[in-house]
């Protein structure tokens, strides 16, 4: 039921009840969604849409963090295994890494 | 589909797979709060891709399936009402009470109506002025600001014959439930991600400093779990017990503000039992004074007759967490999404069901 899809915002307008309303994307298919929630995204955004409304903005600034977290996992994992060569350890990275 | 498909990459989760090894020096027990996160795992094997010793416990993540069979039934005698259109998400329907499900209800002349969103709900309630239209609200935060936003948009328009069944429930009183149980083997959260978008985080820095555990805010797709979970363990590993959010692309530490001020708006804090859990005070939402002609409980009195659990369904302790869903007797034999036992079997988010539709050759395999 928390089930957000994200999709991108084709244009807006007001609609029922004077809310503000958008044509929203998902990959072939397109369906109005509510984008009171939402007041600063404009078109070209992409948002997550749960139950016919719009959630949340996605920030693009932040869509790629989570290869730059694994990124820095490798490179705390590799430091950890040179740390446990040189040091006879357990290979494993230190608390406080890099 | 962008935002999607990159956060499904296989290599990727090995290389995740590879970090997380490296990194797990001990045992640890995570838990997860969300039936899209717990669909995820399963679907994709993320458990299986964890080190030795980590292990993933699907918690009471999934609204249908806490909600209390007394108030399932009262939603199925109110859908039964000559006068009444009853609405609910599609996931409902199959779910069953003491004696029937909505699909019966509908077989013998209910008029049952899925509706993709509330806000679809309050647009029949406009077309049809002589009928009864009941909404059944179950759900998380996540689902909070669009009910809320059903209720607003009905008394703008003056609609009079719109209400819900309200069965909202919030998630950090059932986190501090977990953790109060004695027996408890949570040592960190993987908290829902959609329920922070609206929420943010405030509420779960002092769970995490009270009780000592990490959470973290994840995402749905496998990278965004298996880096949840690395988050997670490395703060364990660390011995630090910090709320962080991996879901960054999605969620804000202050949440949506719009969102909240909806709910609000409409909702006020109350008491709520749940499925598996009992009854945890201030663990769920009801609506406020201000809005109480929209609240069909207050409609539609009711005096409920006693209720009762299929005994054979052990959801009360997979709910907790303290049961797989392959390890219940009845699971794959008399429980089946055709003939359910209890919820978790047939709703979209319910643990159960992630396994019949992702594990059961596996299970049949372990059997044979």
């Amino acid at each position: 039921m928390c089930l957000g899809i994200p999709g991108e915002v084709l244009e807006t307008h007001d609609g029922a009840g004077g809310m503000r309303y958008g044509t929203v994307r998902f990959g072939g298919a397109s369906r109005e969604v509510c984008l009171e929630f939402v007041p600063d995204a404009v078109v070209g955004d992409f948002v997550i849409v749960h139950v016919g409304l719009a959630l949340s903005r996605i920030s693009p600034e932040d869509a790629a963090e989570v290869f730059g977290y694994l990124e820095e996992m490798e490179t705390l994992s590799d430091l950890g295994a040179e740390m446990g060569e040189a040091t006879g350890g357990s290979g494993i990275a230190g608390p406080g890494g890099p | 589909m962008k935002y999607l498909d990159e956060y499904r990459d296989g290599g990727a989760a090995q290389r995740y797979a590879e970090t997380l090894r490296a990194l797990v020096t001990r045992p640890w027990t995570l838990m997860e709060v969300c039936g899209g996160q717990t669909h995820s795992i399963v679907r994709y094997g993320i458990d299986e891709m964890l080190p030795p010793g980590v292990t993933l416990v699907h918690g009471p993540g999934c609204p249908v399936c806490v909600t209390p069979v007394a108030a399932l039934d009262r939603a199925f005698r109110l859908a039964r009402r000559p006068e009444v259109i009853f609405t609910s998400f599609g996931d409902m329907l199959r779910v069953p009470g003491s004696r029937d499900d909505l699909l019966h209800v509908r077989a013998e002349g209910g008029d049952v109506r899925v509706v993709y969103s509330p806000l679809d709900a309050v647009a029949i309630a406009e077309r049809e002025p002589g009928r009864e239209v009941v909404f059944f609200a179950v759900g998380f935060e996540t689902t909070a600001p669009a009910n809320a936003m059903a209720v607003r948009l009905a008394a703008r328009k003056g609609l009079r014959n719109f209400s819900l069944l309200v069965a909202q429930v919030r998630v950090p009183p059932a986190l501090e439930a977990i953790l109060a149980e004695p027996a408890c083997r949570v040592q960190g959260f993987l908290a829902a991600g959609h329920v922070c978008a609206v929420m943010g985080t405030a509420e779960y820095e002092p769970l995490a400093r009270r009780h000592g555990v990490p959470v973290v805010v994840t995402g749905f797709e496998p990278l965004d779990l298996l880096q949840g979970t690395a988050m997670a363990l490395r703060q364990l590993e660390e011995g630090r017990c910090e709320v962080e959010i991996q879901y960054a692309r999605v969620v804000r530490p202050e949440g949506n503000a719009a969102a909240r001020r909806a709910i609000e708006e409409v909702f006020e804090v109350t008491d709520r039992g749940w499925r598996g859990l009992g009854d945890i005070p201030r663990s769920g939402l009801g609506l406020n004074a201000r809005y109480a002609a929209f609240d069909a409980e207050r409609r539609f009195p009711d005096a409920a007759p006693p209720s009762r659990e299929d005994p054979e369904c052990r959801a009360g302790l997979v709910l907790q967490g303290r049961l797989r869903p392959q390890e219940c007797p009845a699971f794959g034999a008399r429980c089946t999404p055709e003939h359910p036992l209890g919820a978790p079997m047939v709703s979209s988010e319910g643990a159960c069901a992630a396994y019949w539709l992702y594990r059961r050759r596996a299970a049949a395999g372990r059997v044979a």
